[in-house]
Order: structure tokens, then sequence, then C-alpha cells
């Protein structure tokens, strides 16, 4: 799968390269979890960018191209920054067979980004997902935490004015 | 007094969707609190363990599952005695087991219930197969996706470790088990067998090619026993209640119960539990409670990306393991999709070899090539411009790819298309000769027309056209123009009321 | 730590009088929630509370409220089931925290099910 890599400059903070050193540190003598660090990695910056990898990389000593490749491999891992509210469509067979994609269709022509991209002002990144196990709802989207089942597209608009006001 | 209105209160388990249902593996979901061990104890919890401990030897333990004729519930259905007996045979100073619950199937959500429903259940049979196989080690390997079932499997393992179930010298058998959990990261490879344990070791989750098998040589190169949620669920109550109780469910080869995360076109969705042998139309008539809408069902759809359908003329298979295989079919983790006269087979197909694409690893060929090429046939299918060249091609792709792939993804990709060919050829061929797809579901085939006997000339068509191509005077009948049309949908909208514009 | 089977079976008598009978010895009605995701994302958090809140609030006792897994129909989540000692279970389908509110009400303090709310009513 291709992802996405980011050309936003990273701008962490020293006080989350601090919580990833200590994450590091507790886990480097165990080197098969890498992923675990890289998902602790992704809880404190939000996605992994290419500076981030490199600081795993050094840390847990093992090689960059190794940390890449396990990011690269890996959907739930972002190369690029997730926005204020992430929407996921759900793409599942269920969802699908009702009509899921007009709902995937519809958000990204009303927000003008694709599948896997952030609006500029950093609002709201969307993405296609699997199967969220709400099925008996279908077809599901997820903005954040929240659920919305039974979907049309004509309640879209009323949906994301709830983010942006 | 006026009449006044009753409503007779029906018990659920008299009801149609779980009067055929027998609950084996889902027995505590929905009943006791599965964040609590002191309910689970209530009902039975840990006195496998403890049987099994106090009472039988590791080979007693690998017989009683033999004789209780359980297969694996992943959807391979390798009898599952018989690959705890070859881990069992073979010495080694550290051996594990590992549960596999990355449940990718699309539409699938069984082992989900069941971590969140019941997660004790599979602490407790994966120390019993660490002890029937001589490990002491366990991983439970989860989707990221399920946040709620991994909090309750980490409180379900504290408790046990507090209670003494889990650690050393456990019932003071000598027995030491420990486990582990791992997070996935959404990838759907790793629901396979190898690639799972290659994913845990921290790697890129590309499948190894077998043998070794994982009995030889698995997690971090020793011999491990991997089982799916669902087997496991089965084990504790086998050991406590004996194989015959087992094995005097389901079918002549295929034992006890599968869960099925019922979906799609369906009245009733959900999970239903129901003893192997069940028909098709049980499942769906009795305990989904039928299609909505009064639609003709066409086919269920199992085993996900890895699976085939069943149409209407096999409705009444008995469903097990062998009657799915013999049809071309596949029993899978258990989702299965209802679909019904509107659903193009060719568009099923598609989307779910656009799945294996996307989720092909990429580590060997057939697989990463092949389902690329096949989903570009299939594309020019749907548009309208393949040939009946073309679907012999793809055909033969199909079982090139099936053949010679190196992991279970690979293999089974061409299997939704293969079954949507085998039974519902009509379809394919009406696509390619006729250029029209029958359920008027593929967006380049289908056209919008209207009615000239039911137009009435309102003109709310025409407003609503995004491209303008509608077109006629006020009180007089309008016309699509086909060339500019882009199928929207959005005049067959807006002429709710009339109902003047159909789909063809 | 529970080292035998003798313990085991003694702590299964202690557990499972727990969950049936109070301190004093009375039998416990028992109501629970699914709370699986599918439930979670019905909502049956808030009503789980509105329970919760309805049975302090009205100081009913000798009654368990408790989170369960998933009970298996989808489409009528959330779902509560409350089990009356000698009565047969009667399962509410759809539940908001208004509805389960009334329930806790009628059923638990009045001793007279809702029959509106029952999966048999929504199945009709």
């Amino acid at each position: 799968m291709l992802k996405k890599i980011s050309k936003i400059p990273f701008n962490g903070t020293p006080e989350q390269e601090e919580q990833l050193r200590a994450v590091i540190e507790e886990c480097k003598s165990d080197k098969s979890l890498l992923m675990h660090v890289m998902q602790r990695a992704q809880h404190i910056y939000g996605y992994l960018p290419f500076e981030v990898q490199a600081m795993i990389a050094d840390g847990m000593d093992i090689p960059l191209e190794k940390v890449y490749g396990v990011s690269t491999f890996y959907a739930q891992f972002a190369l690029s920054p997730k926005g204020k509210y992430n929407i996921s469509v759900c793409l599942g067979t269920a969802c699908y067979v009702k009509g899921s994609q007009e709902i995937l269709d519809k958000i990204c022509e009303k927000l003008g980004i694709g599948p896997d991209e952030c609006t500029k002002d950093g609002i709201f990144s969307i993405e296609a997902c699997r199967c969220i196990g709400a099925c008996g709802l279908a077809p599901v989207m997820m903005i954040n935490e929240d659920v919305y089942g039974n979907l049309k597209p004509d309640q879209i608009d009323q949906i994301l004015a709830k983010y942006t006001d | 007094m006026a009449e006044q209105k009753t409503t007779a209160i029906k018990p659920l388990n008299k009801m149609n969707f779980y009067k055929k249902q027998q609950r084996l593996a889902l027995r505590n979901c929905g009943v006791i609190d599965p964040e609590s061990i002191d309910e689970y104890i209530a009902v039975d919890g840990y006195q496998a363990l403890a049987k099994a401990l106090t009472g039988l030897k590791p080979e007693d333990v690998i017989q009683i599952i033999k004789d209780s004729g359980l297969r694996g519930r992943g959807g391979g259905g390798f009898p599952t005695g018989l690959k705890w007996d070859f881990t069992a045979r073979n010495s080694a100073d550290q051996k594990y087991v590992v549960c596999n619950a990355d449940e990718g199937d699309p539409g699938a959500f069984m082992d989900r219930s069941v971590l969140e429903g019941d997660p004790h259940c599979i602490v407790e049979a994966m120390a019993l197969c660490g002890y029937a196989t001589g490990a002491t080690e366990g991983y439970i390997y989860v989707r990221a996706e399920y946040p709620v079932a991994v909090k309750r499997l980490e409180i379900a393992i504290a408790q046990a470790k507090e209670y003494g179930f889990l650690g050393k010298n456990i019932f003071e058998s000598g027995f030491d088990f420990d486990l582990h959990i791992r997070l996935g990261a959404g990838a759907f490879v790793c629901g396979e067998e190898t690639a799972l344990m290659t994913s845990i070791e921290g790697n890129r989750g590309e499948p190894r090619p077998r043998p070794p098998y994982p009995a030889v040589k698995g997690l971090f190169g020793k011999p491990t026993t991997e089982n799916n949620v669902e087997t496991f669920a089965n084990v504790p109550q086998i050991i406590l209640k004996g194989a015959g109780f087992f094995a005097a469910m389901g079918t002549e080869k295929s034992k006890g119960t599968k869960v099925f995360a019922l979906g799609g076109k369906i009245n009733n969705t959900g999970l239903v539990e129901i003893p192997m042998g069940t028909t098709l139309r049980e499942i769906i008539e009795e305990i989904g409670g039928g299609i909505p809408g009064g639609k003709k069902f066409k086919a269920a759809q199992t085993g996900g990306p890895s699976g085939g359908c069943i149409p209407v003329s096999l409705i009444d298979t008995p469903i097990d393991y062998d009657n799915l295989t013999a049809i071309g079919c596949m029993m899978g983790s258990g989702g299965l999709i209802v679909m019904d006269e509107d659903n193009c087979m060719v568009d099923i197909a598609k989307f779910f070899l656009d799945f294996t694409v996307d989720e092909s690893c990429g580590k060997c060929s057939p697989c990463r090539i092949g389902t690329k090429r096949m989903q570009e046939m299939l594309e020019k299918i749907i548009e309208g411009k393949a040939t009946m060249q073309d679907l012999e091609k793809l055909e033969e792709l199909a079982h090139y790819i099936k053949e010679n792939s190196l992991c279970g993804l690979g293999q089974t990709a061409p299997n939704p298309v293969l079954a949507t060919m085998k039974f519902f050829k009509d379809e394919y061929i009406a696509h390619v000769v006729e250029k029209r797809c029958p359920s008027a579901q593929c967006k380049s085939l289908l056209r919008y027309v209207i009615d000239p006997e039911k137009c009435i000339g309102c003109t709310l068509c025409a407003r609503v056209c995004p491209v303008d191509a509608i077109t006629g005077e006020p009180k007089k009948l309008h016309v699509i123009d086909q060339e500019k049309c882009i199928k929207c949908g959005a005049c067959m909208a807006a002429c709710k009321r009339v109902q003047a514009i159909s789909r063809i | 730590m529970i080292k035998n089977i003798a313990q085991l079976n003694e702590k299964k008598e202690e557990c499972f009088a727990k969950m049936t009978k109070s301190d004093a010895g009375e039998a416990l009605t028992r109501v629970v929630v699914g709370m699986a995701t599918c439930g979670i994302a019905a909502g049956a958090t808030p009503v789980f509370k509105a329970i919760e809140q309805t049975i302090q609030e009205l100081a009913l006792s000798n009654i368990t409220v408790t989170q369960t897994g998933c009970i298996g129909m989808c489409q009528y989540e959330p779902i509560v089931e409350i089990t009356v000692p000698g009565e047969e279970k009667v399962t509410y389908v759809q539940m908001n925290a208004e509805k389960a509110a009334q329930v806790v009400k009628e059923h638990l303090a009045n001793g007279k099910p809702v029959a509106d709310y029952t999966v048999s009513a929504a199945t009709e």
C-alpha cells in the first residue's frame, strides 16, 4: 500500500521527546517490542515523522531501514499528521453493500481533499477504514470517537457542521 | 374501558433469532461481567484448567481434544488436537502458544465478541494448550482496532495472575505459564499463521514458507501452536465436559458449533452460534428473519476475501467445512454477508479483490502482481470494455495464483472471483456481451431514463442535474442526454413523488 | 492464590452466592447491559449510568447492575436484560437513558415490565 508522506515540517516539542526516550528506555532490551514502541510514539506525536523513526532506530539499536520498513508496512502507522477531527468511513462489506462508498465520496467532495489527506487548516482528515464491527448500523463512519450509523449522503453537511462551529 | 393494548413479553430464547442457536463459544457472552474473574469462576471458570493440571497428563488433554473432533475455527478447519500433538512431539528449551485475534475479514466480529464478552476463557484455554504442548509462554495477537477487547484481556490477565491461574507452579502442579498481549497495526496478512508470528517478533508481517511448520519452527524459531480465538473458546468446555459432549453436536466430520457474524441485506443482523450442519435457509429465513423490503435472496458470501458465495440454488446445503469446500466455497472465519437481487456479483468480486490487492504484502509475485492484473480485468468488465477472452484469461490467472502463492492470503485471494464466476457466469457475460449490469449497480453500464408515460414535466429533475444533461419544456416530457449524464442519481432522487425516472 | 480444586470450588460457591444473593441472603435481581463495542457505540454507557442513578434515587435494594459482552442482536442495541428471581428474563432493546429510567421505575420498583420496550414488541 502506498502511503502519503507528510511535507509538513517536523515540530516536536522537548516534552514529547522526553516521553519517547522514556518509552525507548523501558523497551530497548527486547527488540521484538519495536512495533509497541512505534505505536506509543505515534500516540505521543500523532504520527510517525521521519525524525521520530530515526530516534527510535537509534534508541532501540535497530537499523533505520527496518523501522521504516515496519512503518510503511502497517496501515495503522501514519506518516502524515491527522486533522483535529479524523473522519473514518467504514468500507467493510456490510457498509459497502449498503452504500458507504457514496458517503465517502460525498465527504471528499465537501472537504475538497482525498482519502488519507488532511485539510490545509488542519481541522479534518479523511480515511477509509475496514470494518469497525458495527455492521448492524451500516453504513457507519467515525469522527474521532463519535460513531454515526445508518448514514445517508444528505446527512453529511449537517454532521460536518457540528465540528466546524 | 377502552380496549387495552397488550404486548405479550416473550423470553429471548423463544424468539426465532435464538431458537436454533446453541451457545458454546459464546456461552458467557451477554451473561457475565467480562471484567470480573469472580463471575467467570461462578460459571465454572478455571475448572477445566484445575482438572487438567491436577488429574490429566498432557497427552490425555490432547487425546480429549482429538476425540472431540474440534477443528480450527479461523477458516482452515485443521484438526486442533492434531495440531497440538505436532507441537507436543517436538522437544525444545522453549515452546509457545499463540492466539490469533487478528480478525481482519471485513464484516466479521466473532472473535471480538468473545474477547470482549469472555476474555478469561481464552486465558484458560491458552494455559491448557500450554500444558498439553509443553509451552510456558503465550502471546495473544489482537487487532489494534479492538481497544475494548485489549483492555478486557489486560484486566483478565492481571486477575488470573493474582489468583494464581497464570504464573509459576499453577495449582501446585509444577506447570508455569505466562501470557503477553501484542497489538497488530492494521495488516490483514498478519491473520496468516506465519505472518502473525513474524509480526510478533517485531518485523514487517510477511509470511514464511512452510515447511518448516510452526510446530517445528514457529515464533522466535521455537515450536509453536497457533489457534484462533473461537477455537480456544471451545477448549475449556471440552476438557470439562468431555469429548463426547462436543462430538455429539454437528455433522459427521464437523463437530460442535460455529459462530457467524450475520450481516448485509438481512432483517436480523448480529452474532449467531449454530450447530454445524444447519442449512443456510434456516440461518436466513428463521434466524435472520428474511430479507428486508421483500427483495429476493441472491447469494450469501462466506469467508470474506478468502471465501466464496452460496447461491440460492444451494440454500439447503447443511453448512459444515466439507460441504462448503465441496461447492467451492469456504467456511472462513465466520463472516456471513447476505446479498439480495440489487447486489451485482461482479461488483462484489471486485470489492474483495480491491481488498486483497491492498493487503497483499508483496513478498511473492503471484499474489502481488497477479491480484493486481485480476483487478484490472475486473475493472474492464465492470466498465463494459472486456471481451469473452478476458473472462477466460481471468479464470486461468485465478487458478495460477491459487496454486503458486506463498501463503493463505494469495492462495485464497481468487476465491471470490472463482465462486462468483462459477455460480453467476450469466452476470459476467451480461457485462461483457450485452454491456449491461443486470443488478443496475455498475456505474459505467447503467443508464437513467425518464418514463414518457409518467413524466409530468415539472422540471425538478432538470433543475437538480449538476451537468445540465436534462432538457425539456415545463409541462412537457423531459429527456436525459446519456452523453452528458454522469450518473449521479440526483434526478431520480428529485423525482421521488412521481417516480418517473428509473435506473436500468 | 488458589492452589487446588477444593479452593477453587470454595471460591466458586462464594462467587456464585455473590452474584445471586445479597449479604443478608436475599435473592438479587440482576440487570445486565450489553457493553461490547457495538453496544457502547449504540449508546450503552449513558443507559448504564441512568440505570445506576435511578436505582440510587429510588433507593432500591437487592439489585446488581453489571456490564456484559455482546448479546448478539446488533440492530437492537443498546440491550438491557433484567432477571427478577423466580421470573423469566426480560430483554429490553433500543434503550436510551430516558427509557432505562422508566424501566427502573416501573419494572424494578413496581414489578411491572414495560412491554413496549421489550424485544418481543420490537420484532412484532
